[in-house]
């Protein structure tokens, strides 16, 4: 009793546990249902369904609601294809005045602002393409076609790439100095010689649409956010399921909505990247000081000079975490915007991973992880930059970023001109280096892969087959073993615990949602992969993390190493695991396991970071060791921000599993995968992105409400 | 009177959702525990004041006792829930939102309690931020923010970022940037209240220099009273929204009006508040000595000539001409009399 009294929790967890193995083993896999598709699922045999009585057939109904539940929202998929369908072909049919055919016409509201949206991004996209790349588009968009056939000198003849990587250089000497310059030279070189510049380019022109439209676009409704509670709170539902809904899954109803090319890419990068920019906005502008405000207000601003004098500028650190984030989103989504004819890089990286050249991905992958780099330092510079006043310059000094452009653009002209005589047999180096023509690593890669393969095939098979066989499939049999009343009984009783009643009701419901689909075994399925994931991240994050906080060199050289592995692509994860281990579900776990380390170790030392000195301090004096000060003061202090990490593990995790599902799964990314080339999979892709989206939810929603509790007792903010 | 600055009349403020109704039943006699009961709290209870051209108000009162709230009423940064403030003779309340940011560019300036300068600027770029906001060119907002670097003392130092500063040299900051539109009004809102006590001294010290050369209007916000003897022309020492009394240092030491002003007065040392003027006597024919003091001598610093003496001391004006006498008796009642009287 005294137990129960110091740990009235711990007696609760307990019990909830023994309540839930209990119902697992009571309640047996009813007959009707049976094992099918790779072990992944469990599904109700059709043929046990009924039997005979008397010579007459009777249907079976087994009292199996205990087991799992009937697929009620099968019909949901099917309903929002068909309100997409009469929002794109029937709905608000409007007169519009049709240029070419100079002629009223008679179109659907949804399909014209769609059009007009993606004529638009179109444009964008082929101006900055065509400055760096050359070609007629951007004319066409101002004059015909007829008229570029008749005028055939009229056409953006695109920067040469030495111009443009000179150009780079001098950005970066601009915006913070010699160290960035060089960066990005060697960044543009490389990818020159290397034969990407067009997909890199390509990628980059897709980019710098997509960002800075993300950008405004969250920064403006983070305002509006901010100024209206109305806004805020209906904006709030919408972010929560955007932040853990998979990157695959928006691509679906894109399709329907816009159909295929860059210019889908760019809305769903937007759709993806905007969420945290407006959430990173909130919270910048939520923590300035109310005196901050005052103090801008006696200044007297008016509303707009408040806005962009004082309170955007006081909350730049959080605004620019948002840049970072919307910066690696767009790399993210260039690579998987690639499944829905996005061209570039990511196009290349998929066809190289299709074929499975290992070389080519490789290449193609350290190219956009490259480019990723270079423009989140530069944006981090430009926003850190500094203006002096005082500097007595000459007119040279002043403008010589500008004049060293200037002579940059004429000798890469003349460069370039002279190249046209010299080289020949038609390929202009000194203007563009084709794919194929650059320097190419892939056969050296492809040799080491064969030879990895060659050499410890067997050391690598034997753990592959340990892995599956023994840790892998028993998980996901014990996972999928699991009746949904068990299932009910978790997760609603550790809502009741951690959160109360209401907790317990809103886990429920999103669980409800899951079990009611069709898909609840799939979502079994993706869940195991995810806990799988999630732990091992969590073991390694947090031993790194803790063992690294020990001393101020390896701390700041985690950080480092967390940054440069959070700017690179999702999708570049995958293309070292299947060098080494192919394409098994070991490769995504793997994978995983790595992208999700990410988050864990840097939580874990913020974490231990955000512990005050004075702590530190008062634990000395009291005569602690190291380790005694880990455990009794470091830990219990730190643990609510090392739940928020582990929260954005869960995340990271979850989205690596639905990628994964490109390499081969049996979870719901793989259906969703599938309805990316389903003509009717907008619904399907739409709704499975939902469930995996809750399954997010249900996980943060616990961990979010048990860490503010938590502060509160700790008395923390 | 064209010399009053800032006028309020029975100004109000109440937080809450109903609160104007509450306080139209309340009918102007406003109990802060039933407002309490009903979801409202009082910030500002009927508060009337003048404060005349370069004089200096200091609203003296614990955390909670309203006196920031007051001082956000009178430079709008909140709105009074009812009574009526004059600004130079224009009704503050009555000022759109176009000439309200119009008076605050010209006329106000204001210093946080925790200095609220802008993190991504500057000491050079904050002090010309209220200059720039006004529309003036970049290169002259510099240079008159140069000026003010100079003033508050901190040259050498105007590339620095806030972060980079002491508490103390940021306040200069603050105060430099509050006076770079050369504003009347000056509002000041327990500025020295985040500094060190001998940081804090020594910003005082600044600070009355300053004013000295400034001749300010202000209303200074101060939850120290000691702060407020020092620096004031008049004092009013607030308690749940209320003033309780407002009248000069001098008086409120000699006669606190009520039982709370007391408890504030009776740990002064009072030689260090009062002046000879404050004690003297109507001048009569009496014998008096040869020593002649300054009547806004502080009584500290001339009490031991005084106490030599057996007779009355003479005092004079800045004209020399005898405006009073003083026996050394009433000194020594002055500093010990007065706290026996209390037991």
């Amino acid at each position: 009793m005294e137990l129960l009294k110091k740990y009235p929790k711990l007696f609760q967890w307990l019990f909830l546990l023994v309540v839930f193995f209990t119902l697992c083993f009571a309640i047996d896999v009813p007959e009707t249902y049976k094992f099918i598709r790779g072990q992944a699922e469990f599904i109700k045999d059709p043929n046990q369904s009924t039997y005979t009585l008397f010579g007459a057939e009777v249907r079976y109904y087994a009292f199996d609601v205990f087991w799992r539940l009937p697929p009620l929202l099968g019909w949901l998929p099917i309903w929002i294809n068909d309100s997409l369908f009469f929002l794109m072909n029937d709905w608000m049919p409007i007169e519009f005045w049709n240029e070419d055919t100079q002629e009223f016409k008679t179109q659907p509201l949804v399909l014209q602002i769609t059009r007009n949206l993606t004529s638009f991004i179109t444009f964008l996209i082929e101006l900055i393409r065509e400055i760096l790349l050359g070609g007629v588009e951007t004319i066409v968009a101002f004059t015909s076609w007829d008229w570029i056939s008749e005028n055939s000198w009229a056409k953006l003849p695109g920067l040469p790439w030495t111009i443009v990587a000179a150009g780079a250089a001098i950005l970066g000497y601009k915006l913070s100095g010699k160290g960035l310059a060089l960066f990005a030279a060697i960044v543009m070189i490389y990818i020159s010689i290397f034969g990407q510049w067009k997909p890199s380019m390509q990628t980059l022109s897709f980019i710098l649409v997509a960002a800075p439209l993300s950008f405004i676009f969250g920064l403006s409704l983070g305002i509006m956010a901010f100024k209206s509670k109305r806004v805020e709170k209906a904006l709030y539902p919408i972010l929560l399921v955007m932040q853990t809904m998979p990157q695959y899954a928006v691509l679906v109803p894109a399709i329907v909505l816009f159909g295929v090319g860059d210019h889908a890419g760019v809305i769903i990068t937007m759709v993806v990247a905007v969420p945290p920019m407006i959430l990173l906005t909130l919270l910048g502008l939520r923590g300035i000081s109310p005196e901050v405000i005052e103090a801008g207000r006696m200044s007297g601003c008016n509303n707009l000079q408040l806005m962009f004098k004082v309170l955007i500028p006081t909350a730049r650190r959080d605004i620019l975490i948002g840049v970072n984030q919307v910066i690696m989103v767009c790399f993210s989504m260039a690579v998987i915007s690639a499944f829905i004819g996005a061209k570039g890089l990511g196009f290349n990286l998929l066809l190289a991973l299709n074929q499975l050249n290992i070389g080519l991905a490789l290449e193609a992958g350290l190219c956009i992880s490259l480019i990723a780099i270079l423009l989140d330092k530069l944006s981090l510079a430009w926003a850190n930059k500094q203006t002096d006043y005082f500097g007595n310059l000459t007119f040279f000094q002043r403008y010589k970023n500008t004049l060293s452009f200037s002579v940059a653009i004429l000798i890469g002209i003349i460069f370039a001109y002279v190249g046209s005589f010299y080289f020949k047999e038609g390929f202009n180096y000194l203007y563009e280096i084709p794919h194929n023509k650059g320097i190419s690593t892939a056969d050296f890669w492809n040799k080491g892969v064969d030879w990895i393969w060659d050499t410890f095939f067997q050391t690598l098979k034997i753990f592959n087959t340990w892995l599956i066989v023994d840790v892998l499939q028993p998980m996901r049999a014990a996972y999928l073993r699991m009746p949904i009343v068990a299932t009910f009984v978790l997760v609603m009783g550790a809502g009741y615990i951690i959160g109360g009643i209401r907790s317990a009701l809103t886990v429920g419901g999103l669980t409800l949602f899951i079990a009611l689909s069709p898909w609840w075994d799939r979502a079994l399925v993706t869940t195991y992969m995810a806990t799988f994931g999630v732990i091992l991240s969590c073991i390694i994050g947090f031993t790194v993390g803790t063992l690294c906080f020990q001393n101020k060199h390896t701390t700041n050289f985690m950080l480092g190493v967390c940054d440069i592995f959070q700017t690179f692509p999702s999708f570049v994860y995958l293309i070292p695991v299947m060098m080494l281990f192919g394409v098994t579900d070991t490769s995504v776990l793997i994978a995983v396991v790595v992208y999700a380390t990410i988050p864990a170790t840097r939580y874990t030392i913020e974490g231990l970071r955000s512990v005050p000195s004075s702590l530190h301090d008062a634990a000395s004096m009291s005569g602690v060791t190291k380790i005694q000060r880990l455990l009794k003061i470091e830990f219990p202090l730190a643990l609510p921000h090392m739940m928020l990490g582990l929260n954005q593990t869960i995340v990271f995790a979850l989205f690596m599993v639905i990628i994964g599902a490109f390499i081969g799964t049996e979870d719901l990314g793989q259906y969703i995968l599938k309805a990316i080339s389903d003509k009717k999979g907008a619904g399907i892709g739409l709704t499975l992105g939902l469930c995996v989206a809750f399954i997010g939810l249900v996980f943060d929603h616990l961990i979010r409400t048990w860490v503010e509790k938590r502060k509160k007792q700790l008395g923390i903010d | 009177m064209t010399d009053t600055v800032i006028k309020c009349e029975s100004v109000y403020k109440i937080f809450g959702t109903n609160a104007k109704k509450m306080l139209q039943e309340a009918n102007g006699n406003v109990d802060a525990k039933t407002f309490q009961e009903n979801g409202c709290i009082v910030g500002v209870n009927n508060a009337s004041f003048e404060v005349l051209k370069g004089e200096m108000l200091v609203v003296m009162g614990l955390s909670g006792s309203g006196k920031s709230t007051l001082l956000r009423c009178i430079s709008r940064l909140t709105d009074a829930t009812a009574g009526k403030i004059f600004i130079e003779g224009q009704d503050l309340l009555s000022l759109n939102n176009k000439e309200l940011i119009e008076l605050r560019r010209n006329k106000m300036g204001m210093v946080f309690q925790s200095f609220a300068l802008l993190p991504h600027k500057t000491v050079v770029e904050n002090i010309a931020f209220p200059l720039q906001i006004k529309g003036i060119k970049t290169k002259d907002s510099i240079k008159k923010a140069m000026e003010m670097v100079k003033l508050v003392g901190l040259d050498g130092r105007e590339n620095y970022f806030p972060r980079e500063l002491s508490g103390g040299q940021q306040q200069r900051v603050g105060i430099a940037r509050s006076l770079a539109v050369e504003p009347d009004i000056w509002f000041l809102d327990e500025p020295f209240s985040a500094l060190d006590p001998l940081i804090r001294k020594e910003m005082q010290d600044e600070f009355l220099r300053l004013q000295e050369k400034l001749q300010k209007t202000i209303m200074f916000i101060t939850h120290d009273f000691d702060e407020a003897l020092k620096l004031a022309d008049r004092i009013a020492i607030m308690k749940d929204g209320i003033i309780e009394q407002l009248d000069t240092p001098a008086n409120i030491v000699l006669n606190p009006a009520t039982e709370y002003v007391k408890k504030f007065t009776e740990e002064v040392p009072r030689e260090k508040v009062l002046k000879i003027e404050d004690v003297m006597e109507k001048p009569n024919n009496e014998n008096l000595s040869d020593l002649k003091v300054l009547r806004n001598e502080i009584i500290e610093n001339v009490a031991e000539k005084i106490l030599t003496q057996e007779k009355s001391v003479s005092v004079i004006d800045e004209n020399n001409q005898i405006v009073g006498t003083v026996h050394p008796s009433k000194i020594i009642h002055t500093v010990f009399g007065g706290k026996k009287s209390n037991d």
